[in-house]
């Protein structure tokens, strides 16, 4: 037989929680990926941050080797992939890569949102499913009805979906048979004009780019001149090699069919962006591997430094960040509240926060950021077209002649008695109502269009707090829409702080403006003389609150001479200013930077 | 001339809203205290000091009865020179005192008394925890009159739980009435730690506002009875102000002895002793554990963070420093009527007391090079 017919590759699906991590371990644990002392918990998510959350940000590939029962040897290679709807284009690439999907679904939850999001990605990939049920060994799992819930609402047999615990380890070796069995061989002609796919890079200080590929035609060797056929950026193959569980091993080539990696001392990660096709400059391919798109950021904000003299640590950072994250941008801009600092774009708010926090973390920053926005795209009476992403640049109203917001499909499963609240909460985001799916007796599938400015703060927590965490969403970019948006600003005594400013619905401006007014309320210390907290459309106030001037403030006695407690309440006093943004007259803390993003009850 | 200060670190029971530093006491521990402060005072290793303000605080200094006060006020006057010019001050409290005792410590040269009266409304006594009612206050001074001080301040507690203007007024009344040339008024400040502290929750402190207008109602009230504010919460009769506290806010030398006292003395700069009875009783040499204070700064700052304290005022040509940002500094919150400025005399208002801390440290920061 040829050598492809031993070669299955796949990935997992699964819902966040559902266990694909742990069944990965599993996985190798069993084919002995990983000698069980190097074992770390959940092996594949090696950040962090992504421990944490339990949630995979970069897609990571693995090798394993498997014996199956017919005594033949089989080369698997699990991709794993990114499991958050802020990266469905990098999981797109990852499905792509595969020829089949196991897909992980929870024996008590059941289909969640982005079980269907993932599912439907992998069919329109073409993958052959896997279903797998899985944490069978908790009380109140139901793995009959779910196998059922399966067949109805994904349409896919799962009568004979191998019942398994991850967990316990119970199972798994059926679902080693079984990706023999189900998965697909890859098609391959190693002759043929190479085209590689770049499912995910990273950037190595020794190495360069470390580029991780699916060969889907050809043979990729050493030493042989490449070209990315999407950025037309060339190189010279360094290193090939496969993906062991703990480290890399070099090997000479990789053919059509097999996963691996590359170096050709490739310098930054926008050269090797997710989806590109990779092929041999001697013998180029006609035509790139469907699906490739540049990253695109859908979510705005200011990132400043709370100390103005790290605004170079800020930049090394964002710059060594960028190495990695491809979908990252950011340029410089210049707040007058807040100093220097940057306008960064990412792929969504999850996005957002992972990078804020390894800033934080891994670069030992502290940061102060805008409210996010999305891109808002505005005809100017002259006819010229804008993309505004700062409502710093906000254009005179009286110039605009149309504004549009970008609107996404959303697609909300709930118990059936949460319809109430979420439809609610949709309604109050000027969400747009399409329909509601039966999924059974006591779930539904509530589709709305939703615009994106509205659900980029903390849609997915009211979400999650109105329906006791039940529901589950996901959402994709649909569309731009005509929109009635005004600029909301925010006046402190008197002065515009840009810092606060927002792009709002005209129609929730003034409850925006007023909630806004009152959260400042409670987060500015009261100041030396009373401080007017305004906001404004256009010069038109349409909130006011006041914050009351300072009465007094802590009186040490000079007993006995000892002047020490009266230094140390001065000390107190100057290290308080240093947390204070100085906003024209009036001391703002920074914590009213971040109290602000959050304005649902 | 130096100031003199004693510290005598022990009381009849802990007030709940106390964290400076004392012990209960018994007679044998009073008798080697005695001792050793008299021994202190002989073997001090700074020179030749003169003193002309001598100041016995606590703590309750009367808790060591007359026989031992006699014996350290000789020591006193023998070491340091006093006089009966001196101004020669002791703390007590209206439980610990009787008219005995008051004459016995005018005999041995004491001239100023300082009764910590606190409230005449027996509610506020019983949330701050004391033990005595405004009847034995009011007497205690009057015996103090009786015994021939003529120099008496009362120590009046501002912002206490359940306070309100009008049973403040009835205790200023009450002060204004009685033989007093000077009165201290403090603003309640919840301790971190002390008992009254961690009570907040059944006692609800006054807010700011009204803590604010409680100090200046004391002040005004205060003044139509003739004790002029002279420092943020020290208030005397023409003449009478506290020439040895005066030391300390004009940045003049004192010498303090006992655990936890502090002494600034040139050239050595501010040090104290440690906070540790058994260590100042027990050590041979107690100036060994002399430790220097932490949180040094230099001498300009340290006249203004002091003598902003006062009504006088600081003088800032007198500084070494250039004034112009200052004065600047400081016109922006005349313009607020949080201070004066007159000509280079920077001296803050009531209400700019009330905020002393934001103004010191806003003043302060235009001396940052």
């Amino acid at each position: 037989m040829p050598y492809n017919d031993y070669i299955r590759n796949f990935c997992i699906i699964a819902h966040i929680d559902h266990g694909k991590s742990t069944l990965a371990d599993r996985l190798l644990e069993l084919t002995q990926a990983v000698a069980e002392r190097e074992m770390e918990s959940q092996l594949l998510d090696n950040m962090d941050i992504e421990k944490e959350r339990g949630i995979t940000i970069k897609a990571r590939a693995v090798r394993l080797d498997y014996t199956a029962k017919n005594g033949q040897d089989y080369i698997f290679n699990l991709i794993d992939t990114p499991g958050h709807v802020d990266f469905s284009y990098e999981v797109s690439r990852s499905l792509a890569a595969c020829e089949g999907a196991i897909l992980v679904v929870d024996a008590s939850q059941g289909v969640e949102a982005q079980t269907l999001a993932n599912t439907y990605l992998a069919v329109e990939s073409n993958l052959e499913l896997l279903p797998v049920i899985n944490k069978i060994d908790l009380i109140a799992a139901d793995p009959e009805r779910v196998a059922k819930e399966v067949e109805d609402v994904i349409g896919i047999p799962c009568m004979d979906a191998p019942r398994i615990s991850a967990k316990r380890g119970i199972g798994v070796e059926e679902v080693l048979e079984r990706i023999v069995t189900d998965i697909p061989a890859p098609n391959a002609d190693p002759n043929a004009p190479l085209r590689a796919l770049i499912f995910d890079s990273f950037y190595d200080s020794y190495k360069g780019v470390i580029v991780y590929v699916r060969v889907m035609d050809g043979t990729i060797s050493q030493d042989m001149p490449i070209k990315m056929m999407g950025t037309g950026a060339e190189f010279d193959i360094v290193e090939i090699g496969r993906m062991g569980a703990t480290a890399m091993i070099p090997c000479d080539e990789l053919k059509a069919g097999e996963v691996g990696y590359f170096t050709a001392s490739i310098k930054t990660v926008k050269d090797t962006q997710v989806g590109d096709t990779v092929t041999g400059t001697e013998r180029p391919a006609g035509e790139a591997l469907p699906g490739y798109r540049k990253a695109m950021p859908m979510v705005y904000c200011g990132i400043y430094p709370q100390d103005g003299a790290k605004y170079s640590d800020l930049r090394d950072a964002l710059d060594k960040l960028q190495l990695n994250d491809a979908s990252l941008s950011f340029e410089a801009e210049t707040s007058v509240a807040l100093g220097f600092g940057f306008r960064c774009g990412f792929l969504g708010l999850l996005h957002l926060e992972i990078v804020l926090e390894r800033l934080e973390r891994e670069y030992n920053l502290d940061l102060i950021t805008t409210a996010p926005s999305v891109v808002y795209k505005i005809t100017l009476t002259n006819g010229k077209t804008l993309d505004i992403d700062n409502p710093t640049n906000y254009p005179d109203p009286a110039t605009i002649q149309n504004a549009q917001e970008p609107f996404v499909s959303a697609s909300i499963l709930t118990p059936t008695e949460y319809i109430g609240s979420i439809m609610d909460l949709c309604q109050s985001r000027r969400g747009v109502y399409l329909d509601t799916k039966y999924l059974d007796s006591d779930r539904v599938e509530v589709h709305y269009k939703l615009p994106l400015g509205e659900i980029i703060y903390d849609f997915f927590d009211a979400l999650k707090s109105r329906t006791k965490g039940y529901a589950s969403f996901d959402y994709e970019l649909s569309e731009y829409r005509d929109s009635k948006l005004v600029k909301l600003d925010i006046l402190l005594n008197g002065d515009m702080v840009d810092a606060f400013s927002f792009i709002v619905h005209a129609d929730n401006a003034y409850a925006r403006g007023r909630k806004l007014a009152e959260r400042l309320k409670e987060h500015i210390p009261r100041q030396m003389f009373e401080v007017p907290i305004q906001a404004a459309i256009g010069g038109k106030v349409i909130a006011r609150e006041t914050v009351k001037a300072m009465r007094k403030d802590v009186l040490a006695k000079c007993y006995g001479g000892d002047i020490s407690r009266k230094k140390k309440l001065l000390e107190k006093q100057k290290e308080g200013k240093k947390k204070m943004r100085q906003m024209g007259s009036v001391e703002v803390p920074q914590e009213a930077f971040t109290a602000i993003l959050k304005l649902d009850d | 001339m130096i100031g003199l200060y004693l510290h005598i670190p022990f009381c009849a029971a802990k007030c709940p809203y106390c964290d400076f530093y004392s012990r209960p006491i018994d007679g044998d521990l009073a008798d080697r205290y005695a001792a050793a402060l008299v021994n202190a005072m002989a073997t001090q290793p700074y020179g030749d000091l003169r003193a002309d303000t001598l100041y016995l605080g606590g703590g309750t200094p009367t808790l060591l009865g007359a026989g031992r006060l006699t014996a350290i006020l000789e020591a006193a006057s023998r070491c340091f020179g006093l006089t009966a010019d001196s101004e020669i001050t002791i703390e007590t409290n209206p439980e610990s005192i009787d008219l005995a005792l008051l004459c016995d410590l005018r005999k041995a040269g004491c001239n100023r008394l300082s009764v910590g009266v606190q409230s005449g409304a027996q509610s506020e006594l019983t949330a701050l925890g004391r033990r005595h009612t405004p009847e034995s206050a009011r007497e205690a001074i009057l015996a103090g009159a009786k015994a021939g001080f003529e120099n008496i301040s009362a120590d009046l507690m501002l912002a206490i739980p359940g306070q309100t203007g009008k049973s403040l007024s009835g205790s200023v009344r009450m002060l204004t009435g009685l033989p007093l040339s000077h009165i201290s008024a403090y603003l309640l400040k919840l301790e971190p730690g002390t008992p009254l502290a961690l009570d907040v929750d059944t006692l609800t402190p006054p807010d700011e506002d009204l803590t604010a207008a409680l100090y200046l109602q004391c002040v005004d009230e205060l003044a139509d009875a003739g004790f002029e504010q002279y420092e943020i919460s020290n208030f005397a009769k023409q003449g009478r102000q506290s020439r040895h506290n005066l030391k300390y806010w004009r940045r003049e030398q004192y010498l303090g002895l006992g655990p936890a006292a502090h002494s600034f003395l040139e050239p050595h700069g501010r040090f104290c002793f440690e906070s540790d009875l058994d260590a100042f009783l027990d050590s041979d040499n107690p100036f060994a554990q002399i430790q220097p204070d932490d949180l040094p700064v230099c001498p300009p700052e340290e006249e203004l963070l002091l003598r902003l304290r006062l009504t006088e005022g600081v003088n800032v040509s007198t500084l070494a420093i250039d004034p112009t940002q200052l004065l600047r500094k400081a016109g922006q919150f005349a313009a607020h009527d949080l201070c004066r400025v007159d000509g280079t005399v920077i001296a803050l208002t009531p209400k700019g007391f009330l905020l002393s801390n934001l103004i010191i440290v806003a003043l302060l920061e235009t001396l940052a090079p």
